[in-house]
């Protein structure tokens, strides 16, 4: 195969988007492009973990990010175990930091972890020299999401630069929307975030982001939309009085979608609820790559895992 | 302890706020009691040239972790790291194990204090039972025991006619009431301050209003009352607003704030460092500027270090889940001088009064003061003294510190209670 260990990486972790340069997040992108491409082949995996242990720690449920890293690791060759919450012995009192340590002393190289808390993994990496991969932290960071999103964008406009994303929903509980903030951003593009107030933090605006409260106004002239989900249990938080009433003023349906640019793209991380942030006719229609996300997000998996285990080897 | 050891401290800056003196000076010690340095003929002179003299320092909000959580801290290693730190008199909180709401925990407290410390331990009781803030603690039996203040400290009481007949029975007690202002309505599970940085790092923040609620309330009750409340580490723009314009009222209202919340704000949390974790939580670069100008104008008469141990197996965990508090004892007079002496905010009488008569005022204590006839309460600290925060040199069993390896200049060397030398040039004695 043609994919080489790459020199110009040199991180062990993959904690944030907010830690990576724009070139950093390009070497993973253009790795993930020859990920694809084998994906594309009869013979779909490769040798590149081999002998390596890849320990799936998810101590807040997952099914999809979980299913596409462990299909990731197995196209690489990786020897795997999974561990959830329910199996796992934090529920004895052991510490977060000594049930990672004796992952650790399985000799597992690479561990990917999910955590209901923001910075379990930051404060994890610190103390662990195994590399460690951020599935997932609470509402702040979701790397591999937000990647798989700007490879989906790049795959279908070439370019970030000058492009005009809104993401729209729920944005103050969304670790997809801040790590897609910080990952667009960084690549030039000018980032919109919508819905109501209540549920869109107006300190964005400090970073360089524009924030609305009107679903028409970010939708127009946006070349990308990325629908959020919307959880039923913000109503009953207070968040917006019904989800009706949500769906009306900030779900995307066809009338709304005809302030978009003709070719925008349509996007949502999953799962969706079908009329409520995202009509049907649009989730499916000819502007929808949400099934190519799926896709494009084992190719990212398999880009960060290949370059944080050489990484490892050196 | 030698009692009738007489001695004349010669030739430093005496800084005492209570009198109005800031000058070079001597001070004469005698029997214990601060004395005419003439009367003392043939006594022992010591030069202490380049020190600044002070009233002992007094820290009104200390947690000692005695009875119950000693793994953190004990009586005698608080009083130790206090010595340290410069303070000859501390207020310890009463959110114990058992809580000190009752005459036996005070009791308690006050013999380790007299066998196993070293520095003046003055209780404070809780002003509801178990802390609850349900039931009225026996404000009357706790004052006989000796507390000096009454507080809830760590909590707050939520139901405000409770908190209304507090404030004016402890009146008849002369107790002032020390309040930890938060509308746990409005706490909503924040681990930091709810801003910017709580907003890009995705975790839940407590919002400023939950305090300000709280002070807004304690100022009215106050007013009714007509009694002395205490605002404890105060924290946001809008409180101090609040406290301001009850001063300028002439309402029995007073306030203190933490070195911390002075010298930090809420960008530190982005390293997700649980010594960052606190209640109330660093607030924004607006809020610490409202800190330094109430300083500056006495909004704020008290600075208070609300030292709060935590074993480091508790604080070695996600950053949700640690517990709230760092230690202060021996950072305060370091950063505070640092921060405000050196930066040119405050001046030395100005900086050393908000640990001597602000604090004295309060409690109304006989404490705060070099004049004569007084106890031989005495801090000598050496301004200039440059060094970098050491965890390991902590007297404090705890060492959660966010200060631990930031540069500051000043430190206290010594301190002496009831004339007698506790820690002398940077070592504890006996």
């Amino acid at each position: 195969m043609s994919i080489t260990k790459n020199v110009k990486w040199s991180k062990k972790d993959l904690l944030s988007i907010y830690d990576l340069t724009a070139e950093e997040i390009n070497i993973i992108l253009d790795t993930a492009e020859e990920f694809k491409k084998v994906s594309q082949r009869n013979v779909k995996k490769v040798p590149a973990l081999r002998g390596k242990t890849v320990v799936n720690f998810f101590i807040e449920p997952s099914t999809r990010t979980r299913m596409s890293f462990e299909l990731a690791e197995q196209r690489l060759s990786a020897d795997i175990i999974n561990i959830s919450a329910s199996t796992s012995s934090l529920k004895k009192g052991e510490t977060l930091l000594d049930t990672v340590r004796n992952i650790e002393a399985l000799q597992a190289d690479l561990i990917v972890m999910r955590h209901s808390a923001p910075g379990a993994q930051s404060f994890i990496a610190k103390h662990v020299s195994a590399g460690i991969l951020n599935a997932g932290d609470g509402a702040h960071s979701h790397p591999t999401q937000a990647l798989l999103d700007i490879f989906t964008i790049r795959e279908k406009k070439g370019s970030l630069k000058g492009l005009n994303v809104s993401i729209i929903g729920d944005i103050v509980h969304s670790r997809v929307a801040r790590s897609n903030i910080w990952g667009l951003l960084k690549l030039g593009a000018n980032v919109t975030v919508a819905g109501p107030s209540t549920l869109v933090p107006r300190e964005f605006e400090k970073i360089g982001v524009r924030v609305c409260h009107n679903r028409e106004a970010a939708l127009e002239g946006a070349d990308v939309v990325n629908l959020l989900r919307i959880q039923h249990e913000r109503q009953r938080g207070g968040f917006f009085p019904s989800i009706g009433e949500y769906s009306r003023f900030f779900g995307l349906n066809a009338d709304a979608a005809k302030y978009l640019n003709p070719d925008a793209l349509i996007m949502h991380p999953g799962p969706i609820n079908r009329g409520v942030e995202l009509d049907s006719s649009l989730a499916d229609g000819p502007q929808s790559v949400i099934l190519e996300q799926v896709t494009n997000g084992l190719a990212v998996r398999m880009a960060v895992l290949f370059l944080v285990a050489g990484c490892l080897e050196k | 302890m030698i009692k009738n050891k007489n001695y004349i401290l010669r030739g430093g800056r005496v800084v005492d706020p209570s009198r109005n003196v800031d000058g070079v000076g001597d001070i004469g010690v005698c029997d214990g009691m601060i004395c005419s340095p003439e009367k003392l003929q043939g006594a022992e002179i010591i030069d202490v040239k380049g020190l600044v003299v002070t009233p002992g320092l007094i820290d009104m909000h200390v947690h000692l972790r005695q009875p119950g959580q000693t793994a953190a801290e004990t009586i005698a290693t608080g009083t130790r790291a206090a010595a340290a730190g410069g303070f000859t008199s501390i207020v310890s909180m009463p959110n114990t194990n058992p809580p000190a709401d009752s005459s036996d925990t005070i009791e308690y407290i006050r013999r380790h204090a007299r066998t196993d410390g070293v520095v003046k331990v003055l209780p404070c009781g809780c002003m509801s039972k178990g802390l609850k803030g349900e039931e009225m603690a026996p404000v009357g039996s706790l004052k006989n025991s000796g507390v000096v203040a009454l507080s809830d400290d760590g909590r707050c009481i939520q139901n405000h006619e409770l908190m209304l007949h507090v404030i004016q029975y402890a009146k008849s007690f002369d107790l002032p009431i020390l309040d930890h202002c938060e509308d746990e309505q409005l706490t909503c599970g924040g681990v930091m301050h709810h801003g910017e940085w709580s907003a890009l790092l995705g975790m839940k923040g407590v919002m400023s209003a939950s305090e300000e609620m709280m002070v807004a309330r304690d100022i009215i009750f106050s007013r009714m009352a007509d009694w002395k409340v205490h605002i404890q580490h105060i924290s946001t723009l809008e409180s101090i607003e609040l406290v301001r314009n009850a001063r300028k009222r002439k309402l029995r209202i007073t306030a203190e704030v933490t070195p911390h919340h002075l010298a930090l704000t809420d960008e530190k949390i982005k390293t997700f460092d649980t010594n960052f974790k606190m209640s109330p939580p660093l607030r924004s670069a607006d809020d610490r500027q409202a800190v330094l100008t109430a300083l500056k104008d006495g909004t704020i008469t008290v600075i208070a270090t609300d030292h709060a141990p935590h074993t480091e197996t508790a604080k070695l965990v996600e950053f949700d889940f640690a517990p709230c508090g760092i230690i202060g004892l021996e950072t305060a007079i370091p950063v505070c001088f640092t921060e405000l002496y050196h930066s040119g905010i405050l001046s030395l009488s100005e900086l050393i009064a908000k640990f001597t008569t602000g604090p004295a005022e309060v409690l109304n204590i006989d404490a705060g003061t070099l004049a004569e006839g007084k106890p031989a309460d005495i801090t000598l600290i050496d301004p200039e003294l440059e060094f970098t925060v050491d965890k390991e040199t902590f007297l404090s069993k705890s060492s959660n510190s966010p200060f631990h390896g930031t540069k500051v200049k000043g430190k206290a060397i010594s301190t002496i209670v009831d004339g007698k030398f506790i820690y002398r040039d940077g070592t504890l004695v006996g």
